[in-house]
């Protein structure tokens, strides 16, 4: 029997050397005689193990990570003995303590085996929750997604149910399912992961939301950025549509769902729904007013459900093992699993999956393992680049929808960047409004002038050195109020949400805008 | 060269579909390289648009170019993530080792540098990307070896 390896074929994976992984064992393999069978599998999120190389003795996975090239003949030799005694063994990746610890829901599948295999992904209990919701009424799937708690993982925290209640309440000949998969926020990655590793999962959600509000037409918007995904994506609908789970007659029933991916263009605005949905329509992806809502009037004029590929991805999981058990995991009204991705300047990132309620505190220090450089972490920033920076003294707020808001802050889509004690945050303050300047779609005033005033402000205020300066504290009052015209002004999150990474800058470090 | 553009057949392909223009450029700039000024009323004409309109979205999304760029792409990430990872100083070492500025290509044609924001390989910057391929850990020594390759081969390993 030849011996099965995996070697993830995720972009971060493959960014820190995986392919090159694969062709050494192939060919050290060759040279050997040895009888192996690599799998390129999705990655299982464990960032700081890769490229992690996995290898099957008696059906456990035994795991290596980070392997170098230069490892690959030493490990394949101590296979032949005792392995676990190899420096690079990290044991049985199930009982690794960083994944073993997790409360995987969303990601249980991911990194497991080959993303595109079917087999594997009905062995793995997939299209589970597709075979119940065919046997209910479109109104009991939503009942049950209601129930489960389930909130918009983009960010905005919207309950899932109701924006489909929406959708099936409002009657027309065409509506559409369309994936927010335009993950741009800086410090996530769990869209991409979930794509990569695992992308029927996504494709079941959206079917299911399509039965449940009468939807025939699914869309993925996926960001350009992305072109592993994109290929993942649209091998899984050719043989998702050839296995008859897409096409004019799902799983063999009288209900209709096609699925296309179209590639955005590199504009973050593209992340709000509404300019998703103009840019979907071929146009300037330029931020809609609402009302109407999406829900009423969204592709094309038409009822849509617009969600974010987490969101889609739980209803498979949600239809599976029922709202109770989905619901039985979070705090407060926060229900269910938080994909939290821990980034940036930490030794241990990765996609961490947990209930809400922990703290940012402990998912940096006993996830992350304190920062890559050694020294003392100084600022967290949550929730990309629209979320505030956090400083020491909020660290232990519970990761939850609300205490966020209460903290001026956000979860937003749950990426989490560490900077240790060399980050200037003045010039962070300053990024936030020169990224809204880059990024601003242009419609609203205060977002399109408003962020480049803020960036010709700050650099007016770090400029000044003078400690006593009538000058600097006049511009740095005039940056408030700056920030409360975006906040209150702007049509959407964008520039109503960059205050809050300037503002926190401010308030927490009022230091580093005075050298 | 612009003379010669026809995007026929790949307007022909598109223009029946709901939302088409974007896929459309996607594929002329994939074909072409950039979208040529020849393409824009063709563009137009097959989607019943204004050549303004069609000017309009190709001048909103940062992926669509209407020059012809590098032979390589070499986009550095500068959002948060890899700020706190030291893109800062990589993007200064770029700029200067290629001797251009973000949106520039180098004299010889060979490789045009961009900044990209957020590739989705934050538990591992800094990050770059040079056409398709993302490399995570990118410093300062790391980039010279990366642009050293690309001259010697052509591809990136």
């Amino acid at each position: 029997m030849s011996l099965r390896l995996f070697v993830p074929q995720d972009t971060t994976s493959c960014a820190s050397g995986a392919d090159a992984i694969a062709q050494a064992l192939q060919q050290e393999a060759a040279t050997r005689g040895l009888d192996i069978e690599l799998i390129r599998n999705g990655s299982r999120g464990i960032f700081w193990l890769e490229p992690l190389l996995e290898v099957e003795q008696k059906n456990r996975r035994l795991a290596f990570g980070p392997v170098l090239t230069k490892d690959v003949p030493g490990i394949l030799d101590a296979l032949a003995a005792d392995a676990t005694t190899h420096p690079l063994c990290q044991g049985l990746t199930e009982d690794i303590p960083w994944l073993k610890s997790q409360q995987r829901l969303t990601f249980a599948r991911a990194g497991i085996g080959d993303p595109l295999c079917l087999n594997n992904y009905r062995a793995l209990d997939g299209f589970k929750g597709l075979e119940k919701a065919l046997q209910m009424s479109g109104q009991a799937i939503v009942g049950e997604v209601k129930n489960s708690g389930l909130r918009g993982r983009g960010g905005a925290a919207f309950p899932a149910g109701i924006k489909w209640q929406t959708v099936l309440d409002t009657p027309s000949g065409q509506k559409y399912v369309v994936c927010n998969a335009d993950e741009g926020d800086s410090g996530t990655f769990a869209d991409r992961l979930l794509m990569e590793a695992d992308p029927y999962q996504l494709i079941e959600g959206m079917i299911i939301a399509g039965l449940a509000t009468g939807a025939t037409q699914g869309y993925i918007y996926l960001r350009s950025e992305y072109p592993k995904a994109y290929a993942m994506l649209n091998a899984a609908i050719e043989r998702a549509t050839a296995n008859g789970y897409l096409g004019q007659a799902v799983s063999g029933s009288d209900r209709a769902f096609e699925l296309e991916v179209h590639l955005g263009a590199g504009a973050y605005i593209c992340g709000e729904e509404t300019s998703l949905l103009d840019s979907l329509e071929g146009k300037r992806g330029m931020v809609r007013a609402k009302p109407p809502l999406p829900a009423v009037e969204g592709l094309f004029g038409q009822p849509t459900v617009v969600n974010n590929v987490l969101t889609l991805a739980a209803v498979s999981t949600i239809l599976a093992q029922g709202a109770d058990d989905y619901q039985g995991y979070g705090m407060d009204r926060s229900r269910g699993t938080l994909p939290v991705q821990l980034a940036g300047n930490v030794k241990r990132g990765g996609l961490i999956e947990l209930a809400f309620g922990t703290t940012l505190r402990q998912v940096v220090e006993e996830y992350g393992n304190g920062s890559y450089s050694g020294r003392p972490v100084r600022a967290i920033q949550v929730g990309g680049p629209l979320g505030a920076y956090l400083p020491e003294s909020q660290w232990d707020i519970p990761l939850d929808y609300e205490s966020f808001t209460a903290a001026k802050a956000m979860l937003g889509h749950g990426g989490i960047v560490v900077f240790d004690d060399t980050v200037n945050m003045g010039a962070q303050a300053r990024f936030a409004m020169e990224f809204c300047a880059v990024e601003s779609c242009g419609k609203c005033t205060p977002c399109r002038i408003g962020s480049v005033r803020g960036v010709e402000v700050i650099d007016r205020v770090l400029s000044n050195k003078d400690e006593s300066d009538k000058d600097r504290d006049n511009n740095l009052i005039l940056l408030r109020e700056l920030c409360d015209t975006m906040e209150f002004g702007s049509l959407c999150a964008m520039g109503g949400m960059v205050p809050f990474p300037v503002r926190s800058a401010l308030d927490h470090f009022p230091e580093d805008f005075r050298q | 060269m612009s003379d010669d553009v026809d995007v026929t057949n790949i307007t022909q392909q598109f223009s029946g579909e709901p939302g088409a223009l974007l896929p459309m450029l996607h594929a002329i700039q994939s074909a072409y390289g950039y979208i040529p000024e020849a393409s824009v009323a063709q563009i137009a004409r097959a989607l019943n648009l204004s050549r303004a309109e069609v000017h309009g979205v190709i001048s909103f999304y940062h992926d669509f170019r209407t020059e012809q760029a590098g032979r390589h792409i070499v986009q550095i990430c500068r959002a948060e993530a890899c700020q706190s990872m030291g893109s800062r100083q990589l993007e200064a070492h770029a700029k200067e080792s290629l001797g251009i500025e973000f949106g520039q290509t180098t004299a010889d044609g060979e490789i045009t540098l961009e900044p990209v924001y957020c590739l989705g390989n934050c538990a591992c910057s800094p990050s770059m990307r040079i056409g398709d391929q993302v490399y995570a850990r990118v410093d300062n020594t790391r980039f010279d070896q990366l642009i050293a390759q690309l001259d010697e081969t052509g591809i990136t390993q």
